[in-house]
């Protein structure tokens, strides 16, 4: 994305503990203004890569470069970064300004200045009136404010959260997102994020680096990681997915022939490398549902409806084929109608352009 | 639903169900409850009794004969007494100062730091809570005579303090047990280094624990009587000690007396640890 070295750079970055290997040679560049997200699934080393940002642990390997200054030996006081922690870790002993000030007393700035910076942080995140609160007369999402208010009046350059919303209730939590981004856009900063909720991601980052087991599988902007995943792990862990394996078969017209298990020869276009043994996918709102076979320039396979969800807004239609696969296909409820107009036990052909195909080979 | 109903049942025989007692239903029992009366006539009646005959106008403890403060008096007006509680309250007081700070440093790191062998520290710490009293006391006295070190009320302080320490240890640990680590981190995050983030962070968060710790040392060390009874020498002779040295010759109300202020003593400090505790476990969040 960016062209510059980022505000923060990680080269070769892998951390240990004892046998585990918590972050594996990851090298990421992470450029100025963004918003940029740890994705992965719970212990694949999030935490562990964002506390080596903030310098609360070391790498055992490679180097963090943070504004342009190597990181190695620097103490977490002393680094341009500010970071909200999962548990917000606000101090319960101090008020709600004092928390605020509390950076800026410790670092003896000038109890003026300090003041006017502690005032416009708490309008910054809407907490105007609750200098004086103490943390237990907070709520939950309150408390958040407070440490983000807390992270932001030290005007770091950049902001590390880790999973600010996870304990915030679903309406919240969805505020919060869309907070968050407005709060980005105004003070500007880098924000990095840890989060284990792709939907979150998706909507909050302008870029995402998908994590599995202490090793980065992919940096791409949202759509692109949803659209173009390159491996199994990233097409599963952002979206949903109806999977066939197959093999290649060949390249027929320019296009990637495929022998697939339940389907017939099928030819996509694909432009990367692939052979052997491969694996297709398609999003459930991808597939469209007709009585009839489809049409012949799109991929079909025939089913049984199985289950049948509905959402309101949309339905989820399980199907089994023939061969016993089972299909997903998300129906939009767009007409407004109470009576379901396909029931268990229908017989339907789900069909796709060859073109939403994603080819899978990792 | 309607065909259901239309069929009913005759209605049951209405009777209250006998709720069952519950294990922990003591209050329901009424044996349990004699037990617990009996418990507590046991417990205290020796100690009201004690109380109320300090104020009792006879020289001897036996019979009712009057109200009076004459013994407060009495006891107030006891040089040696005096003495004693002098010395008493001084050998608390800088047992106390001592062994809250070790204490207190100790709970912490204890509760910090991964060091070699930290579970053979940890039981050693506890050493001096389990083991008799009376042999802390011989190895004491075994000790000082080792080292020839002559008895008096630097060695009452020391053994006061090496008991009470482990005390004090084991309530900040606890206290500890509470604390979000990242706390501190928050506070470095922000800029503090380490000493601003252990007395703007850390500390506020123990005092609770540090103060009832302390308070609990005070009456530890105010009453300790076998300890002190090996390691006094002539001139340290602590408040227990002589209520014993007066009680072999006479139980007098004079002795009550004396023996009610160390209870109101101890007792206070016993109040004040405990609402101490109460109030920071309340602060938590
Ligand atoms: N201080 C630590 N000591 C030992 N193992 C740790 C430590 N911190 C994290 N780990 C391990 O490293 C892995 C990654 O942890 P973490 O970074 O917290 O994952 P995530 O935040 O993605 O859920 C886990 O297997 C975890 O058990
Ligand atoms: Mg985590």
């Amino acid at each position: 994305m960016t062209e510059k070295p980022g505000i923060i750079s990680i080269r070769n970055v892998s951390r240990r503990f004892g046998t585990v290997t918590a972050v594996h040679t990851v090298s990421l560049e992470i450029g100025e203004g963004e918003f940029f997200a740890l994705l992965g699934p719970s212990g694949c080393g999030k935490t562990t890569l964002l506390r080596m940002l903030a310098g609360f642990e070391s790498p055992t390997e490679g180097e963090i470069v943070i504004a342009g200054i190597p990181m190695l030996g620097v103490d977490p006081n002393r680094r341009p970064v500010n970071m909200v922690f999962q548990s917000y870790a606000v101090f319960p002993h101090m008020t709600v300004e004092q928390n605020v000030g509390y950076g800026l007393r410790v670092t003896g700035v000038a109890r003026a200045e300090a003041a006017e910076r502690v005032k416009e942080a708490l309008s910054l995140v809407k907490l105007g009136g609750f200098e004086g609160r103490m943390p237990s007369q907070l709520s939950g999402g309150q408390r958040q404010r407070v440490a983000l208010a807390r992270a932001l009046v030290k005007r770091p350059k950049v902001l590390l959260l880790d999973e600010p919303l996870s304990a915030l209730d679903a309406k919240l939590r969805e505020a919060m997102q869309i907070e968050l981004v407005r709060l980005q856009k105004t003070v500007g900063i880098t924000f990095v994020i840890v989060t284990h909720d792709q939907d979150e991601a998706l909507s909050m980052a302008n870029r995402i680096a998908v994590m599995e087991a202490g090793r980065v599988r992919q940096v791409a902007a949202p759509a692109d990681l949803y659209e173009f995943p390159n491996s199994r792990f990233v097409a599963g862990f952002i979206g949903k997915l109806n999977l066939f394996e197959g093999r290649v078969a060949g390249v027929q017209d320019g296009k990637l022939a495929l022998d697939i298990k339940g389907l017939d020869r099928i030819a996509v276009p694909f432009d990367g490398h692939a052979s052997g043994e491969i694996a297709i996918a398609i999003r459930p709102e991808k597939l469209r549902l007709d009585r009839q076979p489809s049409a012949a320039d799109r991929i079909g396979v025939r089913g049984r409806v199985s289950e049948v969800a509905y959402y309101g807004n949309e339905s989820h239609v399980y199907l089994k084929t023939d061969d016993g696969t089972s299909v997903t296909a998300n129906v939009p409820n767009s007409a407004r109608s109470t009576r379901p107009t396909i029931v268990v036990g229908d017989e339907l052909w789900a069909s796709w352009d060859a073109a939403d195909t994603l080819v899978l080979t990792e | 639903m309607s065909i259901s109903t239309a069929t009913a049942t005759p209605a049951p025989r209405l009777r209250r169900p006998r709720r069952d007692i519950g294990p922990l239903d003591y209050t329901k029992r009424a044996w349990m409850r004699l037990l617990l009366a009996v418990n507590f006539v046991f417990l205290y009646f020796p100690i009201v009794a004690l109380i109320a005959f300090s104020f009792n106008d006879s020289k001897r403890n036996i019979t009712w004969q009057g109200f009076t403060f004459k013994y407060y008096t009495q006891a107030f007006n006891n040089n040696a007494l005096q003495d004693a509680f002098t010395n008493s309250l001084m050998i608390a007081a800088i047992s106390t100062a001592v062994s809250t700070v070790l204490g207190t440093m100790l709970g912490v790191a204890l509760h910090r730091y991964r060091f070699p062998a930290k579970d053979v520290v940890e039981s050693w710490v506890h050493l001096p809570i389990v083991i008799p009293e009376i042999c802390m006391g011989v190895a004491m006295l075994a000790l000082f005579a080792l080292i020839k070190f002559p008895l008096g009320l630097a060695t009452v302080i020391v053994s006061h303090i090496a008991f009470s320490i482990p005390f004090v240890a084991v309530v900040v640990r606890a206290r500890m047990a509470g604390f979000d680590l990242s706390l501190e981190e928050a506070s470095r995050d922000l800029g503090a280094n380490q000493w601003q983030t252990f007395w703007n962070v850390t500390f506020p968060y123990l005092i609770p624990g540090a103060v009832a710790g302390g308070l609990l040392a005070l009456t530890l060390s105010l009453d300790d009587f076998v300890i002190t009874f090996f390691t006094s020498g002539p001139g340290s002779t602590t408040f227990p000690i002589k209520i014993y040295s007066m009680v072999r010759f006479s139980v007098t109300p004079e002795v009550n007396a004396a023996s009610t202020i160390l209870i109101v003593l101890t007792l206070t400090l016993t109040v004040v640890a405990m609402a101490m505790q109460g109030r920071g476990g309340n602060k938590k969040i």
